[in-house]
């Protein structure tokens, strides 16, 4: 058995770029920060492949879909060993959001998570995060609910605008 | 030795989890607003997802033990009977009124906070991680059932008084999660586990800033002090409702064995 080189694992990383989020499809699982590591070893002429990776929130349902239809974009292209192992420390933050993911999910319609380190601590009542407005860049805006339509998300009102939004908050 | 109490002290910790969860799911559709309905359904979903961590690496734990792939995060779950579970007896109470539910999270979410800031230091990697990433949930929890306590708290006045008969409600079921049981203490001394009698002055001091913001009568914690606490959950003596729970959880697997959809 031998470790591949960097090209084997090159064409790995651009086809996870086709596994996107099943809730928020315009983020592929690069965009989201959670692959950790990708490895290719060869044995008896056959490539396989162990795709390290980390969950957002423990519990969130997509998950289980992201580690199928990843195993199933590998597939597609004939990979057969496949292994899909899942890592939870360190532990998965929003600041691993790539700048095009965050772009992305701008133009969406769900306003992007701000850097941690700015307002996200274990502070109880840290500094009210400024969320920006996805439709109309406006900063003032209110918080209608910490938790939202999936696990990673918080619900805003835009006091311009008026329009309600999704925020993808901080972890 | 060491290996069992390991195994029972992740039990512990996913079974406040996973009863938590299961009460909190029982608002799904009847939450006071949608939004909340939502909110308290999330809390849920973190709380099963962090016990299914746990559920997952005891599963692992006991088949190490016994060599088999026999114990599986759904057989802990399902299979179980009452006295095997660990829970705290807080988490299984009834859900009450909607202010009983947002003061029972607001305790045990405080109580998680600190605990898992400990945890995350454990010797043991794993309940280290399950720790590391738990908390930042945990962190919204916090967040969420303060905000609501000192909002019914500094309500109207039935907002008010309902808040208060929760606490009468409650504030028994609070003592056991500072008082060690025998898997506690032998983890503390193998160096992986949380000595939660340290947690307690925290606890109280956090629960009392918020109880103030929350025009609760002045230190409602500390006028307490000597209180008669219920304890026994964490060593499988429950309070009545935890039958009830489970017989709704596993129905479906008692009655049809490995049912999947």
């Amino acid at each position: 058995m031998e470790v591949i080189s960097n090209s084997s694992v090159q064409k790995i990383w651009s086809i996870l770029e086709e596994v996107c989020d099943p809730e928020v499809p315009v983020l592929s699982v690069i965009d989201l920060g959670i692959i950790r590591d990708v490895k290719v070893t060869k044995a008896n002429e056959e490539e396989a492949v162990e795709v390290v990776i980390t969950p957002t929130y423990s519990g969130c349902p997509a998950m289980d879909v992201i580690r199928m239809n990843i195993r199933m974009v590998l597939l597609q292209h004939a990979y057969k060993n496949i292994q899909i192992t899942t890592v939870l420390s360190p532990a998965w933050t929003t600041d691993w959001m790539t700048e095009a993911g965050k772009e992305k999910l701008k133009a969406y319609g769900i306003a992007p998570p701000n850097l941690k380190q700015q307002v996200c601590n274990t502070h109880l009542f840290a500094e009210h995060e400024a969320v920006q407005c996805p439709h109309c860049n406006s900063y003032n805006t209110r918080r209608i609910s910490e938790f939202g339509s999936t696990a990673c998300k918080a619900l805003h009102q835009c006091n311009d605008c008026q329009e309600p939004f999704d925020y993808f908050k901080c972890y | 030795m060491t290996k069992e109490t390991l195994y029972n002290y992740t039990l512990h910790l996913a079974d406040n989890a996973l009863i938590l969860a299961q009460r909190n799911s029982e608002w799904c559709g009847h939450g006071p607003v949608l939004e909340q309905d939502i909110a308290i359904t999330n809390i849920s979903l973190d709380l099963i997802g962090q016990a299914r961590s746990l559920y997952q690496y005891a599963a692992e734990l006991k088949n190490e033990n016994s060599g088999t792939g026999a114990v599986t995060e759904d057989s802990l779950a399902y299979l179980r009977d009452v006295r095997a579970y660990k829970n705290c007896l807080l988490v299984e109470q009834p859900n009450g009124d909607w202010a009983q539910t947002i003061l029972r999270q607001f305790f045990f979410s405080t109580y998680q906070f600190l605990l898992y800031q400990q945890l995350q230091k454990s010797t043991d990697i794993t309940l280290a991680a399950i720790a590391e990433k738990s908390l930042k949930e945990v962190t919204y929890h916090v967040r969420w059932s303060s905000e609501w306590v000192i909002r019914l708290g500094d309500g109207t006045q039935e907002s008010h008084d309902r808040l208060e008969n929760a606490l009468d409600e409650l504030w028994m079921f609070t003592g056991e999660f500072f008082t060690p049981v025998g898997y506690e203490q032998e983890a503390v001394n193998a160096g992986f586990g949380v000595d939660v009698s340290t947690l307690k002055v925290e606890w109280e001091q956090r629960v009392n800033e918020i109880f103030a913001e929350a025009t609760l009568p002045e230190s409602a914690a500390a006028g307490r002090e000597g209180a008669w606490m219920q304890v026994g959950g964490k060593e499988g003596v429950h309070t009545e409702q935890l039958g009830f729970i489970l017989a709704e959880m596993q129905y479906m697997q008692r009655a049809y064995p490995g049912a999947e959809w």
